[in-house]
C-alpha cells in the first residue's frame, strides 16, 4: 500500500490509520469497511473545500457549480480556478463527478438528456453558460481529448485538418498543410506519420491514435485543453509519451486532466483537485496533496485505502 | 479457502457433476446445429424448386413461332391509291395477309376452312404491315417476303411438338395441324427470339402481349417511390435520432411509425385512392400515384432501418466532432451520415424490393387496368410487373401460362439487378472505424 505514494516521495502520515501491508487479517477488513462507511457518512460532512481552490491569474473560474442528471445531483457546490498555462489534475474515486465537472467546461454536457448545470463558470471572464454563448466557438477555444482514442474514420491528414476546415481557419491549402504539420509535430507524431498522411487514422496504434486526437485538438489553437483520462487505454510507454507531451503543451495551453492514476497526476500537474462523491474535497499544489494532504479523505484516497 | 465456498461439495464431486451432464450438453448442441443446417437446406431446396419451375415453364416464352409469307402490297386489295395517313387508316391489310395465305394453300376452299387458314397468323399482322408501308411508301404495288407472328394456338402446338409426338392440339383442328406440319417441314414456320415480348405492352392476344409497358410502369413507379421515400425517410430518421427531444410526443411518433410498418398494404391503397385521386384529382393508373402510395408504404421501413443505422454509429465519433466545435448539423453531415449510409441503403433496398413486389395497393388506384401502350412518363396510365403477372395468370389462353412465368423471371431479374447495385454501392460507401 505504501508503494502507492512513492512517486510523491513522501512518508505516509497519520500512522494510526495505516495498516502494514502484510497484515491482511479480519482486522484490516473491518477497518477498511469502516473507512468506506466513514466515506459515505462524510458526504454531508464535507463542509467546504480545503486548501487553495482559487488562484490569481485564473483562465477558468468556476463558482458554486451544481450539476444535476434529472433528479440526481452529480456535483455539489464546487468552486475552482484553473490558472493560465497550468496543468490541473482532477482525481478521485469512480463516480465522484470529476468527468462530469470537466465536461462542464466546454459544455459537452449539453448533449446529455436531462443534464442541468448551475453556477458561474467563466472563461477569461466570459460566462460559459451565458444565454447568448454559442457552443461552436466555445469548443474551438476549449478543446477536448477523450478517454478512448476516437479518431475520425478518415485519413490522418483529414483528422487534423477537420477543425481548421470547419472553423475556416486556413484560407489556402498551403496554410492548411502547415497547420497539419505543426499540430502533428507538436503532438510528437509527425515523424511517425509524415509518409502516410493519406492513410486512415484508425489504422494507427492506440498511443498514436491518442496523439493524433491531441494533434486534432490543438490544430484549432485552443486556449484550454480538457483531457478525460487520456491514458487509460494506453500501455506505459505510450502513457509516458503522452505525459511528456502534456509537459510540453503546458507552455502554450491551459490543461485540465482527469486521471485515475495518482502517479500520473503527480507527474504532470502543478495543482491537484480531489473530488469525492460530487464534492470538491481539497485543492492544493500537487506536491502538497501527495506529501501532506490537509483532508483525511484525500489522504485515505492517495494512500490507496479506498477508491 | 475451501471453507469460504458456500456449498460443502468437494472438488471431485463438482467435477463428477459437471461430467455427468457433459454428454447431454454436447447432444443438445448437435441437435441445435442440425436444426440450423436443416432449415438452411430447406430454404435452398425451396429456392431451387421455385427457380427450376419458373425457368422451365417460362423460358419457352422467350421464343415465338413465326410464319413466313409472301405479301403483295396490291393497291386493289388494299383499296388505296396513294400512301398517306388517311388512306392507311382505311386500307385493308388483313386482306393482303389472307391473299398471301390463300396463295400458299391454294387447295383450301369453303368459308369455314378458309377462316381456319386465316387463323394461322396473328391478327396483329395487319398492323405490322401498315407500319411497314407507312415507313416505306415505295413498297406499294410490290411483293416481299416477311415473317409474322403466328397465332398463339399455333405457337402452343409447335412448342408442344418438341415435348411429345402428337403435341397439344387444344383448339387446333387436325386439318390445321397438317398445315402447320407442312409449313414446319419447308421451314416457313420457325421458332424465333420473341422480340414482341420485350417491345409490346399488354394484349388480349398472347403472341402480341409484351412486358415492356409493365416494366416501364414498374420503373417509373419505383423512381417516384425512391425519389420521395429515401430523402423523406432519411430526413425523418435523422431528425428523430439526432435532433428531436426525447419526450412523450416523440415516443408517440416512434410507436406509430413502428405500427405503420405493419399496416396491410391495401390500406395504403385505399388511402391513396381517397386522397391522391379523389381529393387531389391526380390521374388514375399513373406511376405518380402508385409511387406516392408505395412511398407511404415504404417510409416506415426506411425510417426504422435508418434510425437503427444512425444508432449504430459509435457515440465517440459524435463526441469527437462535437468536441472539435462542429455544429450539430456538421456532426451529422460530416461524420454520422457517411457511417450510417450503408445501413440506410440496406433499408432503402428492402423497402424498394417490397415496393417492386407490391400489388394490392396498386389495384386500388387503378394500376390494374388493361394498358396496351408503353408509358413514357410518370403521368401516363400504366401497370406494374406484379399486376401484369396477376393479370396474365388470370387469362385463359394457354400461351399466357409461359408468359406469366417469363414475366416472373423479368421481375426477379429487375430485383436482382437492383440488389446488386445496392450491394455494390454499400461496399463502396462502407468504411471501417
Amino acid at each position: 500500500m505504501t508503494s502507492m505514494t512513492l512517486n510523491a516521495g513522501a512518508p505516509v502520515p497519520a500512522q494510526d490509520k495505516t495498516n502494514s501491508a502484510t497484515d491482511l487479517t479480519d482486522k484490516s477488513a473491518t477497518e477498511s469497511t469502516s473507512v468506506k462507511q466513514q466515506a459515505v457518512k462524510t458526504q454531508e460532512d464535507i463542509a467546504e473545500t480545503v486548501g487553495s481552490p482559487f488562484c490569481d491569474e485564473a483562465k477558468l473560474r468556476m463558482r458554486n457549480v451544481n450539476v444535476f442528471y434529472g433528479e440526481a445531483q452529480a456535483i455539489h457546490d464546487v468552486s475552482l480556478d484553473i490558472g493560465r498555462n497550468q496543468v490541473v489534475a482532477m482525481i478521485g474515486p469512480s463516480g465522484c463527478g470529476k468527468s462530469t465537472f470537466l465536461r462542464c467546461l466546454n459544455r459537452m454536457n449539453d448533449t446529455i438528456e436531462g443534464c442541468r448545470v448551475e453556477g458561474d463558470l467563466t472563461l477569461d471572464g466570459e460566462a460559459i453558460y451565458g444565454p447568448k454563448v454559442d457552443v461552436v466557438p466555445l469548443r474551438a477555444r476549449v478543446g477536448m481529448v477523450f478517454q478512448k482514442p476516437n479518431p475520425f474514420p478518415k485519413s490522418i491528414y483529414d483528422n487534423v485538418a477537420y477543425g481548421p476546415k470547419i472553423h475556416g481557419i486556413a484560407s489556402r491549402r498551403a496554410e492548411l498543410d502547415e497547420i497539419v504539420e505543426n499540430s502533428l509535430r507538436r503532438a510528437g507524431l509527425w515523424d511517425e506519420v509524415k509518409d502516410r498522411l493519406d492513410k486512415p487514422g484508425t489504422g494507427l496504434s492506440g498511443g498514436q491514435q491518442q496523439r493524433l486526437c491531441i494533434a486534432r485538438a490543438i490544430a484549432v489553437s485552443p486556449e484550454v485543453i480538457l483531457m478525460d483520462e487520456p491514458c487509460s487505454a494506453l500501455d506505459p510507454i505510450a502513457t509516458a509519451r503522452i505525459e511528456e507531451l502534456i509537459h510540453e503543451l503546458r507552455e502554450n495551453y491551459t490543461i485540465a486532466i482527469v486521471t485515475h492514476s495518482m502517479q500520473q497526476a503527480a507527474r504532470v500537474s502543478q495543482r491537484t483537485a480531489y473530488f469525492h462523491l460530487g464534492k470538491l474535497v481539497e485543492v492544493n499544489d500537487t506536491e502538497t496533496v501527495f506529501t501532506n494532504p490537509e483532508h483525511d479523505l484525500t489522504e485515505a484516497y492517495i494512500t490507496g485505502r479506498f477508491g | 479457502m475451501t471453507d469460504l465456498t458456500q456449498s460443502n461439495l468437494t472438488q471431485k464431486e463438482v467435477r463428477e457433476r459437471i461430467e455427468s451432464r457433459l454428454a447431454s450438453r454436447h447432444r443438445k448442441e448437435k441437435i441445435f446445429r442440425g436444426f440450423g443446417i436443416a432449415s438452411i437446406a430447406f430454404g435452398i431446396l425451396a429456392v431451387v424448386v421455385l427457380f427450376t419451375d419458373i425457368i422451365s415453364k417460362g423460358s419457352s416464352a422467350f421464343v415465338q413461332t413465326d410464319i413466313e409469307l409472301n405479301v403483295t402490297y396490291d393497291p386493289a386489295v388494299l383499296g388505296i391509291d396513294t400512301v398517306d395517313d388517311e388512306s392507311l387508316a382505311w386500307a385493308n391489310f388483313d386482306a393482303v395477309i389472307r391473299n398471301a395465305l390463300r396463295e400458299r394453300f391454294p387447295d383450301v376452299s369453303g368459308r369455314r376452312d378458309k377462316r381456319e387458314l386465316y387463323s394461322l397468323v396473328s391478327n396483329g399482322a395487319g398492323f405490322e404491315l401498315r407500319e411497314r408501308l407507312q415507313q416505306n411508301p415505295e413498297l406499294l404495288g410490290k411483293t416481299e417476303t416477311l415473317w409474322f407472328n403466328a397465332d398463339d394456338d399455333v405457337d402452343t402446338y409447335v412448342k408442344s411438338l418438341s415435348k411429345s409426338e402428337e403435341g397439344f392440339l387444344g383448339r387446333t383442328s387436325e386439318q390445321k395441324a397438317g398445315w402447320i406440319k407442312s409449313l414446319l417441314a419447308t421451314g416457313e414456320l420457325e421458332k424465333r427470339f420473341n422480340t414482341t415480348f420485350f417491345t409490346n405492352g399488354d394484349s388480349r392476344e398472347p403472341e402480341q402481349a409484351g412486358i415492356r409497358a409493365a416494366l416501364m410502369g414498374s420503373l417509373f413507379t419505383l423512381l417516384v417511390t425512391l425519389a420521395l421515400s429515401f430523402p423523406i425517410g432519411v430526413a425523418a430518421a435523422i431528425y428523430l435520432e439526432e435532433f428531436a427531444p426525447k419526450n412523450r410526443w416523440t415516443d408517440l411518433i416512434e410507436v406509430n411509425i413502428n405500427n405503420l410498418a405493419a399496416v396491410p398494404s391495401i390500406v395504403f391503397g385505399l388511402l391513396g385512392l381517397a386522397i391522391f385521386i379523389n381529393f387531389f384529382e391526380l390521374p388514375r393508373s399513373a406511376p405518380l400515384v402508385g409511387g406516392l402510395v408505395l412511398t407511404l408504404m415504404t417510409l416506415p421501413t426506411i425510417i426504422i432501418s435508418s434510425r437503427a443505422a444512425l444508432k449504430s454509429v459509435p457515440p465517440s465519433i459524435r463526441e469527437a466532432a462535437m468536441g472539435m466545435g462542429a455544429s450539430r448539423m456538421q456532426v451529422v453531415l460530416h461524420h454520422v451520415l457517411p457511417l450510417a449510409m450503408p445501413g440506410m441503403l440496406t433499408g432503402a433496398i428492402i423497402g424498394m424490393a417490397q415496393a417492386l413486389g407490391e400489388t394490392a395497393p396498386l389495384l386500388m388506384i387503378g394500376m390494374v387496368a388493361f394498358i396496351v401502350d408503353v408509358p413514357h412518363g410518370i403521368t401516363d396510365p400504366s401497370t406494374v410487373l406484379p399486376v401484369q403477372i396477376f393479370l396474365w395468370a388470370d387469362s385463359p389462353e394457354r400461351a399466357f401460362v409461359e408468359r406469366t412465368s417469363a414475366a416472373i423471371m423479368v421481375l426477379l431479374a429487375v430485383l436482382i439487378t437492383m440488389n446488386t447495385c445496392a450491394v455494390w454501392l454499400r461496399k463502396k460507401l462502407e468504411r471501417r472505424w
